[in-house]
Protein backbone atom coordinates (compact mmCIF):
# COMPACT_ATOMS: atom_id res chain seq x y z
CA UNK A 1 0.00 0.00 0.00
CA UNK A 2 1.57 3.17 -0.87
CA UNK A 3 1.63 6.22 1.50
CA UNK A 4 -1.10 8.08 -0.18
CA UNK A 5 -3.34 4.81 0.25
CA UNK A 6 -2.47 4.17 3.96
CA UNK A 7 -3.55 7.82 4.77
CA UNK A 8 -6.81 7.52 2.15
CA UNK A 9 -7.95 4.33 4.49
CA UNK A 10 -6.79 6.54 7.49
CA UNK A 11 -9.00 9.29 6.64
CA UNK A 12 -12.28 6.34 5.54
CA UNK A 13 -12.04 4.68 8.88
CA UNK A 14 -12.52 7.91 10.91
CA UNK A 15 -16.15 8.45 8.81
CA UNK A 16 -17.48 5.28 10.64
CA UNK A 17 -18.42 3.73 7.64
CA UNK A 18 -18.12 -0.08 6.59
CA UNK A 19 -14.45 -0.88 5.65
CA UNK A 20 -14.04 -3.92 3.79
CA UNK A 21 -11.65 -6.34 1.83
CA UNK A 22 -12.75 -6.77 -2.02
CA UNK A 23 -11.23 -9.18 -4.20
CA UNK A 24 -11.48 -9.56 -8.21
CA UNK A 25 -9.52 -9.59 -11.50
CA UNK A 26 -8.53 -6.57 -12.88
CA UNK A 27 -7.05 -6.57 -16.92
CA UNK A 28 -6.26 -10.50 -15.71
CA UNK A 29 -4.36 -9.24 -12.85
CA UNK A 30 -5.72 -10.81 -9.13
CA UNK A 31 -6.28 -7.92 -7.16
CA UNK A 32 -7.05 -7.25 -3.12
CA UNK A 33 -7.89 -3.61 -1.63
CA UNK A 34 -9.04 -2.75 1.80
CA UNK A 35 -11.49 0.47 1.37
CA UNK A 36 -14.09 1.87 2.24
CA UNK A 37 -17.59 0.36 1.22
CA UNK A 38 -19.16 3.45 0.43
CA UNK A 39 -16.21 3.93 -2.32
CA UNK A 40 -17.17 3.40 -5.88
CA UNK A 41 -15.37 0.76 -8.41
CA UNK A 42 -14.72 3.36 -10.58
CA UNK A 43 -12.52 5.24 -7.69
CA UNK A 44 -10.93 2.20 -6.86
CA UNK A 45 -10.25 1.22 -10.24
CA UNK A 46 -8.68 5.05 -10.44
CA UNK A 47 -7.42 5.46 -7.15
CA UNK A 48 -6.06 2.42 -5.42
CA UNK A 49 -5.14 0.02 -8.93
CA UNK A 50 -4.13 3.39 -10.40
CA UNK A 51 -5.60 2.33 -13.64
CA UNK A 52 -6.75 6.19 -14.52
CA UNK A 53 -7.78 5.81 -17.71
CA UNK A 54 -11.13 4.90 -16.59
CA UNK A 55 -12.70 8.38 -16.85
CA UNK A 56 -15.41 10.18 -14.64
CA UNK A 57 -17.87 12.26 -15.86
CA UNK A 58 -21.12 12.64 -14.16
CA UNK A 59 -20.78 10.11 -11.77
CA UNK A 60 -24.35 9.07 -11.81
CA UNK A 61 -24.59 7.02 -14.92
CA UNK A 62 -25.63 9.37 -17.61
CA UNK A 63 -22.20 10.01 -19.65
CA UNK A 64 -20.74 6.22 -19.69
CA UNK A 65 -17.68 7.62 -19.52
CA UNK A 66 -16.48 5.06 -16.80
CA UNK A 67 -17.91 2.17 -18.92
CA UNK A 68 -15.73 -0.96 -17.72
CA UNK A 69 -16.19 -4.79 -18.56
CA UNK A 70 -17.32 -6.60 -15.89
CA UNK A 71 -17.55 -10.81 -16.83
CA UNK A 72 -17.16 -9.21 -19.84
CA UNK A 73 -20.41 -7.12 -19.87
CA UNK A 74 -20.51 -3.41 -20.35
CA UNK A 75 -21.19 -1.44 -16.50
CA UNK A 76 -20.95 1.82 -15.63
CA UNK A 77 -18.10 1.27 -12.68
CA UNK A 78 -19.16 4.72 -11.13
CA UNK A 79 -22.83 2.83 -10.27
CA UNK A 80 -20.90 -0.27 -8.70
CA UNK A 81 -19.50 -0.33 -5.09
CA UNK A 82 -16.38 -2.06 -5.60
CA UNK A 83 -17.61 -4.36 -2.48
CA UNK A 84 -20.05 -5.25 -5.45
CA UNK A 85 -17.02 -6.49 -7.86
CA UNK A 86 -16.17 -9.27 -5.30
CA UNK A 87 -14.76 -11.90 -7.28
CA UNK A 88 -15.26 -10.56 -10.77
CA UNK A 89 -13.49 -10.18 -13.50
CA UNK A 90 -12.86 -6.65 -14.43
CA UNK A 91 -11.77 -5.07 -17.73
CA UNK A 92 -10.61 -1.62 -18.47
CA UNK A 93 -8.99 0.86 -21.00
CA UNK A 94 -5.71 -0.46 -20.52
CA UNK A 95 -6.30 -4.62 -20.78
CA UNK A 96 -7.61 -3.53 -24.58
CA UNK A 97 -3.80 -3.34 -25.75
CA UNK A 98 -1.51 -6.38 -26.04
CA UNK A 99 1.11 -6.65 -23.86
CA UNK A 100 3.89 -5.22 -26.07
CA UNK A 101 1.65 -2.12 -26.62
CA UNK A 102 0.45 -3.18 -29.91
CA UNK A 103 -3.87 -1.49 -29.87
CA UNK A 104 -6.47 -3.18 -30.20
CA UNK A 105 -8.09 -2.87 -33.30
CA UNK A 106 -11.38 -1.06 -31.82
CA UNK A 107 -8.16 1.50 -30.76
CA UNK A 108 -6.48 1.52 -34.03
CA UNK A 109 -9.44 1.97 -35.80
CA UNK A 110 -11.10 4.89 -33.65
CA UNK A 111 -7.64 7.01 -33.88
CA UNK A 112 -7.31 6.12 -37.69
CA UNK A 113 -11.12 8.16 -38.19
CA UNK A 114 -10.62 10.53 -35.99
CA UNK A 115 -12.46 9.26 -33.16
CA UNK A 116 -11.20 11.21 -30.65
CA UNK A 117 -10.91 15.11 -29.85
CA UNK A 118 -10.29 15.56 -26.54
CA UNK A 119 -10.63 12.17 -25.80
CA UNK A 120 -12.64 12.31 -22.20
CA UNK A 121 -15.27 10.33 -23.50
CA UNK A 122 -12.93 8.10 -25.28
CA UNK A 123 -12.52 4.87 -22.43
CA UNK A 124 -16.54 4.76 -22.04
CA UNK A 125 -16.87 4.73 -25.94
CA UNK A 126 -13.93 2.08 -26.59
CA UNK A 127 -15.26 -0.45 -23.89
CA UNK A 128 -18.66 -0.02 -25.41
CA UNK A 129 -17.52 -0.66 -28.75
CA UNK A 130 -15.39 -3.36 -27.40
CA UNK A 131 -18.86 -4.67 -25.48
CA UNK A 132 -21.02 -4.94 -29.05
CA UNK A 133 -18.38 -6.13 -31.24
CA UNK A 134 -17.66 -9.14 -29.01
CA UNK A 135 -21.39 -10.17 -29.39
CA UNK A 136 -22.33 -8.51 -32.68
CA UNK A 137 -19.53 -8.69 -35.02
CA UNK A 138 -21.01 -6.69 -37.52
CA UNK A 139 -23.81 -4.36 -36.46
CA UNK A 140 -25.33 -2.02 -38.59
CA UNK A 141 -25.28 1.27 -38.31
CA UNK A 142 -28.33 2.10 -36.47
CA UNK A 143 -27.13 -0.67 -34.10
CA UNK A 144 -23.73 0.63 -33.30
CA UNK A 145 -25.76 4.08 -32.66
CA UNK A 146 -27.90 2.41 -30.82
CA UNK A 147 -25.47 0.28 -28.38
CA UNK A 148 -23.34 3.57 -28.51
CA UNK A 149 -26.42 6.27 -26.91
CA UNK A 150 -25.45 5.63 -23.56
CA UNK A 151 -22.19 7.58 -24.02
CA UNK A 152 -21.81 11.53 -24.74
CA UNK A 153 -19.43 12.93 -26.24
CA UNK A 154 -19.14 16.41 -26.04
CA UNK A 155 -16.55 17.35 -29.32
CA UNK A 156 -17.22 15.46 -32.29
CA UNK A 157 -20.62 14.89 -32.89
CA UNK A 158 -20.78 11.37 -33.06
CA UNK A 159 -20.01 11.28 -36.68
CA UNK A 160 -16.49 9.97 -36.69
CA UNK A 161 -17.15 7.45 -33.69
CA UNK A 162 -19.84 5.80 -35.71
CA UNK A 163 -16.95 5.77 -38.40
CA UNK A 164 -14.34 4.42 -36.18
CA UNK A 165 -16.44 1.69 -35.31
CA UNK A 166 -17.55 0.43 -38.84
CA UNK A 167 -13.37 0.70 -39.63
CA UNK A 168 -13.09 -1.30 -36.59
CA UNK A 169 -15.48 -3.92 -38.00
CA UNK A 170 -13.90 -4.12 -41.36
CA UNK A 171 -10.45 -4.39 -39.35
CA UNK A 172 -12.24 -7.26 -37.16
CA UNK A 173 -13.53 -8.94 -40.37
CA UNK A 174 -9.51 -9.38 -41.54
CA UNK A 175 -10.68 -6.91 -44.50
CA UNK A 176 -9.10 -4.23 -45.73
CA UNK A 177 -8.89 -0.90 -43.73
CA UNK B 1 -21.25 13.27 -5.97
CA UNK B 2 -19.83 10.36 -3.43
CA UNK B 3 -22.20 8.54 -0.90
CA UNK B 4 -21.85 9.33 2.61
CA UNK B 5 -20.91 6.43 5.07
CA UNK B 6 -22.83 3.44 5.63
CA UNK B 7 -22.62 0.29 7.05
CA UNK B 8 -21.80 -2.59 4.49
CA UNK B 9 -23.80 -5.65 4.85
CA UNK B 10 -23.03 -9.05 2.30
CA UNK B 11 -25.37 -11.38 3.69
CA UNK B 12 -25.30 -14.98 2.26
CA UNK B 13 -28.70 -15.84 2.49
CA UNK B 14 -31.89 -14.23 2.08
CA UNK B 15 -32.92 -15.05 5.91
CA UNK B 16 -29.66 -13.34 6.74
CA UNK B 17 -30.68 -10.03 4.86
CA UNK B 18 -34.27 -10.06 6.23
CA UNK B 19 -32.65 -10.47 9.83
CA UNK B 20 -30.83 -7.76 8.87
CA UNK B 21 -33.80 -5.63 7.37
CA UNK B 22 -36.02 -6.35 10.84
CA UNK B 23 -33.00 -5.15 12.82
CA UNK B 24 -32.09 -1.80 10.98
CA UNK B 25 -35.86 -1.56 9.38
CA UNK B 26 -36.24 2.22 8.07
CA UNK B 27 -32.17 2.75 8.36
CA UNK B 28 -31.47 -0.15 5.95
CA UNK B 29 -31.49 -0.06 1.80
CA UNK B 30 -31.29 -3.07 0.02
CA UNK B 31 -29.12 -3.02 -2.92
CA UNK B 32 -29.34 -5.48 -5.46
CA UNK B 33 -28.16 -3.92 -9.24
CA UNK B 34 -27.55 -0.35 -7.42
CA UNK B 35 -28.60 1.18 -11.02
CA UNK B 36 -31.21 3.55 -8.49
CA UNK B 37 -29.69 3.67 -5.47
CA UNK B 38 -26.07 4.23 -5.75
CA UNK B 39 -27.04 7.33 -7.78
CA UNK B 40 -29.36 8.44 -5.64
CA UNK B 41 -26.54 7.99 -2.36
CA UNK B 42 -24.55 9.73 -4.92
CA UNK B 43 -26.39 12.34 -4.78
CA UNK B 44 -27.41 12.54 -1.23
CA UNK B 45 -30.91 12.22 -1.67
CA UNK B 46 -30.77 9.08 0.36
CA UNK B 47 -29.13 8.07 3.22
CA UNK B 48 -29.29 4.86 4.29
CA UNK B 49 -27.18 4.05 7.80
CA UNK B 50 -26.75 0.69 6.62
CA UNK B 51 -26.82 -1.00 2.92
CA UNK B 52 -28.11 -4.47 2.22
CA UNK B 53 -26.23 -6.21 -0.85
CA UNK B 54 -28.18 -9.76 -2.01
CA UNK B 55 -25.11 -9.93 -4.07
CA UNK B 56 -23.86 -12.48 -2.55
CA UNK B 57 -27.02 -14.80 -2.42
CA UNK B 58 -27.68 -17.51 -5.04
CA UNK B 59 -30.75 -18.58 -6.28
CA UNK B 60 -32.20 -15.06 -6.92
CA UNK B 61 -31.86 -14.71 -10.76
CA UNK B 62 -34.46 -17.33 -11.63
CA UNK B 63 -36.75 -16.79 -14.31
CA UNK B 64 -39.44 -19.47 -14.17
CA UNK B 65 -42.90 -20.18 -16.06
CA UNK B 66 -45.88 -22.43 -15.17
CA UNK B 67 -49.36 -22.29 -16.58
CA UNK B 68 -48.09 -19.29 -18.90
CA UNK B 69 -47.68 -17.08 -15.84
CA UNK B 70 -43.94 -15.90 -15.67
CA UNK B 71 -42.22 -15.28 -12.37
CA UNK B 72 -38.87 -13.53 -11.75
CA UNK B 73 -36.74 -13.37 -8.90
CA UNK B 74 -35.02 -10.20 -7.14
CA UNK B 75 -31.79 -10.78 -8.90
CA UNK B 76 -33.02 -11.22 -12.34
CA UNK B 77 -30.87 -8.29 -14.08
CA UNK B 78 -32.69 -6.46 -16.92
CA UNK B 79 -30.37 -7.69 -19.92
CA UNK B 80 -30.92 -11.34 -18.21
CA UNK B 81 -34.87 -10.58 -19.19
CA UNK B 82 -34.06 -8.75 -22.41
CA UNK B 83 -32.11 -12.35 -23.59
CA UNK B 84 -34.64 -14.53 -21.86
CA UNK B 85 -36.53 -17.52 -24.06
CA UNK B 86 -39.19 -17.67 -21.78
CA UNK B 87 -39.69 -14.46 -21.06
CA UNK B 88 -39.93 -13.95 -25.11
CA UNK B 89 -42.35 -16.84 -25.34
CA UNK B 90 -44.57 -15.98 -22.55
CA UNK B 91 -44.27 -12.24 -21.70
CA UNK B 92 -43.54 -10.67 -24.61
CA UNK B 93 -44.79 -7.54 -23.43
CA UNK B 94 -41.83 -7.24 -20.85
CA UNK B 95 -39.49 -8.24 -23.41
CA UNK B 96 -40.79 -5.43 -26.03
CA UNK B 97 -40.46 -3.29 -22.96
CA UNK B 98 -36.53 -4.24 -21.97
CA UNK B 99 -35.18 -2.56 -25.08
CA UNK B 100 -36.39 1.19 -23.85
CA UNK B 101 -35.14 0.14 -20.11
CA UNK B 102 -31.56 2.63 -20.12
CA UNK B 103 -28.47 1.62 -21.83
CA UNK B 104 -26.95 -2.28 -22.01
CA UNK B 105 -24.09 -0.62 -19.18
CA UNK B 106 -26.81 0.04 -16.91
CA UNK B 107 -29.25 -3.07 -17.96
CA UNK B 108 -26.60 -5.85 -17.45
CA UNK B 109 -26.48 -4.52 -13.27
CA UNK B 110 -29.59 -2.97 -12.95
CA UNK B 111 -32.71 -5.48 -12.22
CA UNK B 112 -35.80 -5.72 -13.02
CA UNK B 113 -37.46 -5.86 -9.58
CA UNK B 114 -34.89 -3.17 -8.48
CA UNK B 115 -37.13 -1.39 -11.21
CA UNK B 116 -40.15 -2.02 -9.87
CA UNK B 117 -39.20 -1.76 -5.97
CA UNK B 118 -37.62 1.77 -6.81
CA UNK B 119 -40.72 3.09 -7.90
CA UNK B 120 -39.76 5.68 -10.56
CA UNK B 121 -42.80 7.29 -11.98
CA UNK B 122 -41.15 7.84 -15.68
CA UNK B 123 -39.68 4.52 -15.98
CA UNK B 124 -40.85 1.42 -17.48
CA UNK B 125 -41.38 -1.88 -15.60
CA UNK B 126 -43.78 0.08 -13.09
CA UNK B 127 -46.28 0.72 -15.80
CA UNK B 128 -45.85 -2.64 -17.23
CA UNK B 129 -46.94 -4.10 -13.98
CA UNK B 130 -49.88 -2.40 -13.81
CA UNK B 131 -50.88 -2.86 -17.28
CA UNK B 132 -50.36 -6.64 -17.01
CA UNK B 133 -52.15 -6.95 -13.42
CA UNK B 134 -48.81 -8.24 -11.94
CA UNK B 135 -48.79 -9.95 -8.47
CA UNK B 136 -45.82 -9.00 -6.48
CA UNK B 137 -44.64 -10.80 -3.46
CA UNK B 138 -42.84 -9.10 -0.34
CA UNK B 139 -41.24 -11.19 2.24
CA UNK B 140 -39.73 -10.18 5.51
CA UNK B 141 -38.53 -12.19 8.42
CA UNK B 142 -41.79 -12.58 9.91
CA UNK B 143 -43.16 -14.07 6.29
CA UNK B 144 -44.53 -13.35 2.87
CA UNK B 145 -47.48 -11.08 1.18
CA UNK B 146 -48.67 -10.53 -1.92
CA UNK B 147 -49.53 -7.33 -3.25
CA UNK B 148 -51.36 -6.45 -6.24
CA UNK B 149 -50.28 -4.09 -9.15
CA UNK B 150 -52.54 -1.78 -8.32
CA UNK B 151 -52.06 -1.41 -4.53
CA UNK B 152 -48.84 -1.53 -5.09
CA UNK B 153 -47.51 1.74 -6.34
CA UNK B 154 -48.51 4.80 -3.54
CA UNK B 155 -46.59 8.02 -4.21
CA UNK B 156 -43.23 9.09 -5.51
CA UNK B 157 -40.54 6.89 -5.73
CA UNK B 158 -43.25 4.93 -2.77
CA UNK B 159 -44.53 1.54 -2.73
CA UNK B 160 -46.56 -0.81 -0.69
CA UNK B 161 -43.22 -2.46 0.57
CA UNK B 162 -42.20 -2.02 4.29
CA UNK B 163 -39.03 -0.90 5.46
CA UNK B 164 -38.22 -4.67 6.57
CA UNK B 165 -39.41 -6.13 3.71
CA UNK B 166 -37.41 -7.30 0.14
CA UNK B 167 -40.09 -7.80 -3.14
CA UNK B 168 -38.81 -11.27 -3.82
CA UNK B 169 -40.65 -11.77 -6.82
CA UNK B 170 -42.95 -10.26 -9.69
CA UNK B 171 -45.42 -12.80 -11.53
CA UNK B 172 -47.19 -11.60 -14.92
CA UNK B 173 -50.32 -13.34 -15.35
CA UNK B 174 -50.56 -15.77 -18.31
CA UNK B 175 -50.27 -13.82 -21.51
CA UNK B 176 -53.41 -14.27 -23.81
CA UNK B 177 -53.19 -15.33 -27.65
CA UNK B 178 -55.38 -12.77 -28.24
CA UNK B 179 -53.71 -9.62 -26.67
CA UNK B 180 -51.46 -7.21 -28.59
CA UNK B 181 -49.02 -4.90 -26.86
CA UNK B 182 -46.77 -2.30 -27.53
CA UNK B 183 -44.39 0.62 -25.32
CA UNK B 184 -43.97 3.81 -26.91
CA UNK B 185 -42.61 6.81 -25.33
CA UNK B 186 -40.60 10.01 -26.00
CA UNK B 187 -36.93 10.84 -24.56
CA UNK B 188 -34.19 13.58 -25.40
CA UNK B 189 -31.79 10.73 -25.84
CA UNK B 190 -32.91 6.97 -26.54
CA UNK B 191 -32.42 5.17 -23.15
CA UNK B 192 -32.95 7.99 -20.87
CA UNK B 193 -36.39 8.08 -18.72
CA UNK B 194 -38.90 9.03 -21.12
CA UNK B 195 -40.45 12.19 -20.78
CA UNK B 196 -43.94 10.60 -21.33
CA UNK B 197 -44.31 6.79 -22.33
CA UNK B 198 -47.19 4.40 -22.59
CA UNK B 199 -47.91 0.72 -22.15
CA UNK B 200 -50.56 -0.28 -24.67
CA UNK B 201 -52.24 -4.01 -24.10
CA UNK B 202 -55.28 -4.91 -25.99
CA UNK B 203 -57.21 -8.19 -26.31
CA UNK B 204 -59.10 -8.31 -29.86
CA UNK B 205 -61.87 -11.22 -30.28
CA UNK B 206 -63.06 -11.20 -33.49
CA UNK B 207 -62.22 -7.53 -34.37
CA UNK B 208 -63.56 -6.87 -31.03
CA UNK B 209 -61.62 -5.10 -28.25
CA UNK B 210 -61.89 -6.89 -25.40
CA UNK B 211 -59.86 -5.93 -22.80
CA UNK B 212 -57.41 -2.78 -23.11
CA UNK B 213 -55.02 -1.60 -20.89
CA UNK B 214 -53.42 1.85 -21.05
CA UNK B 215 -50.54 2.81 -18.50
CA UNK B 216 -48.52 6.19 -18.63
CA UNK B 217 -45.25 6.68 -17.32
CA UNK B 218 -43.79 9.82 -16.78
CA UNK B 219 -47.31 11.09 -16.55
CA UNK B 220 -47.84 11.41 -12.69
CA UNK B 221 -46.39 10.68 -9.56
CA UNK B 222 -47.01 7.25 -10.33
CA UNK B 223 -47.18 4.89 -13.36
CA UNK B 224 -50.72 4.94 -13.80
CA UNK B 225 -53.71 3.95 -16.67
CA UNK B 226 -56.62 6.48 -17.92
CA UNK B 227 -59.55 3.79 -17.23
CA UNK B 228 -61.86 6.41 -19.17
CA UNK B 229 -59.91 6.11 -22.17
CA UNK B 230 -59.68 1.83 -21.53
CA UNK B 231 -63.27 1.70 -21.36
CA UNK B 232 -64.05 3.79 -24.08
CA UNK B 233 -62.08 1.28 -26.60
CA UNK B 234 -63.65 -2.12 -25.10
CA UNK B 235 -66.59 -3.15 -27.47
CA UNK B 236 -65.48 -1.16 -30.39
CA UNK B 237 -63.20 -2.37 -33.76
CA UNK B 238 -60.12 -0.92 -33.10
CA UNK B 239 -59.78 1.94 -35.47
CA UNK B 240 -58.29 5.39 -35.89
CA UNK B 241 -61.38 7.64 -34.75
CA UNK B 242 -61.35 5.05 -31.66
CA UNK B 243 -57.40 5.20 -30.88
CA UNK B 244 -58.36 9.72 -31.46
CA UNK B 245 -61.01 9.64 -29.22
CA UNK B 246 -59.05 7.73 -26.47
CA UNK B 247 -56.46 10.23 -27.00
CA UNK B 248 -58.34 12.78 -26.29
CA UNK B 249 -59.55 11.43 -23.03
CA UNK B 250 -55.94 10.56 -21.95
CA UNK B 251 -54.72 14.48 -22.53
CA UNK B 252 -58.24 15.94 -20.54
CA UNK B 253 -57.44 13.76 -17.54
CA UNK B 254 -53.55 13.78 -16.68
CA UNK B 255 -52.05 16.60 -15.60
CA UNK B 256 -48.09 15.39 -15.71
CA UNK B 257 -45.91 17.36 -13.54
CA UNK B 258 -43.79 19.90 -15.34
CA UNK B 259 -40.25 19.59 -15.20
CA UNK B 260 -36.97 21.41 -16.66
CA UNK B 261 -37.16 19.18 -19.70
CA UNK B 262 -41.31 19.50 -20.29
CA UNK B 263 -43.73 21.59 -19.64
CA UNK B 264 -47.45 19.94 -17.93
CA UNK B 265 -48.94 21.47 -21.70
CA UNK B 266 -46.39 19.65 -23.82
CA UNK B 267 -46.71 16.22 -21.70
CA UNK B 268 -50.22 15.90 -21.83
CA UNK B 269 -50.16 16.74 -25.10
CA UNK B 270 -47.38 13.89 -25.63
CA UNK B 271 -49.76 11.55 -23.82
CA UNK B 272 -52.46 12.30 -26.18
CA UNK B 273 -49.80 11.65 -29.36
CA UNK B 274 -48.70 8.72 -27.71
CA UNK B 275 -51.99 7.44 -27.09
CA UNK B 276 -52.56 7.34 -31.07
CA UNK B 277 -49.39 6.03 -31.51
CA UNK B 278 -49.06 3.48 -29.00
CA UNK B 279 -52.62 2.31 -30.26
CA UNK B 280 -51.45 2.14 -33.57
CA UNK B 281 -47.83 0.44 -32.60
CA UNK B 282 -49.77 -2.51 -30.80
CA UNK B 283 -52.37 -3.51 -33.60
CA UNK B 284 -49.93 -3.39 -36.21
CA UNK B 285 -48.43 -5.98 -34.94
CA UNK B 286 -51.13 -8.41 -35.64
CA UNK B 287 -51.73 -6.09 -38.91
CA UNK B 288 -55.23 -5.79 -37.76
CA UNK B 289 -56.21 -2.52 -40.15
CA UNK B 290 -56.53 0.99 -38.19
Amino acid sequence: MTDTQSSRLAAETATGGSIVDVSFTVNGSATSVTVEARRTLSDVIREDCELTGTHLGCEHGVCGACTVLVDGQPSRSCLMLAAQAEGRDITTIEGLAGPDGELHPVQQAMMDAHGFQCAFCSPGFLMSTVALLDENPDPTSEEIREELSGNLCRCTGYQSIVDGVERAVKIMKGGSK
Amino acid sequence: MKAPPFIYHRPETLDDALALLAEHGDEAKVLAGGQSLIPLMALRMGRPAHVVDLGAIDGLAEITEADGAVSLGPLVRHEQANRSDVIAQHAPLVAQTMPHVAHRAIRTQGTVLGSIAHGDPAAEMPAVVIATGATLTATSSSGERTIAAAEFFEGYLDTALRSDEILTDVTFPAWPSTAVSSVVEVARRHGDYALVGVVTTLDITDDIVTDAALAYFGAASTAIRVSAAEQSLIGSSPSREAFDAAATIVAAELAPPADIHGSTAYRKHLAGVLTTRGLTAAVDSIGVPA
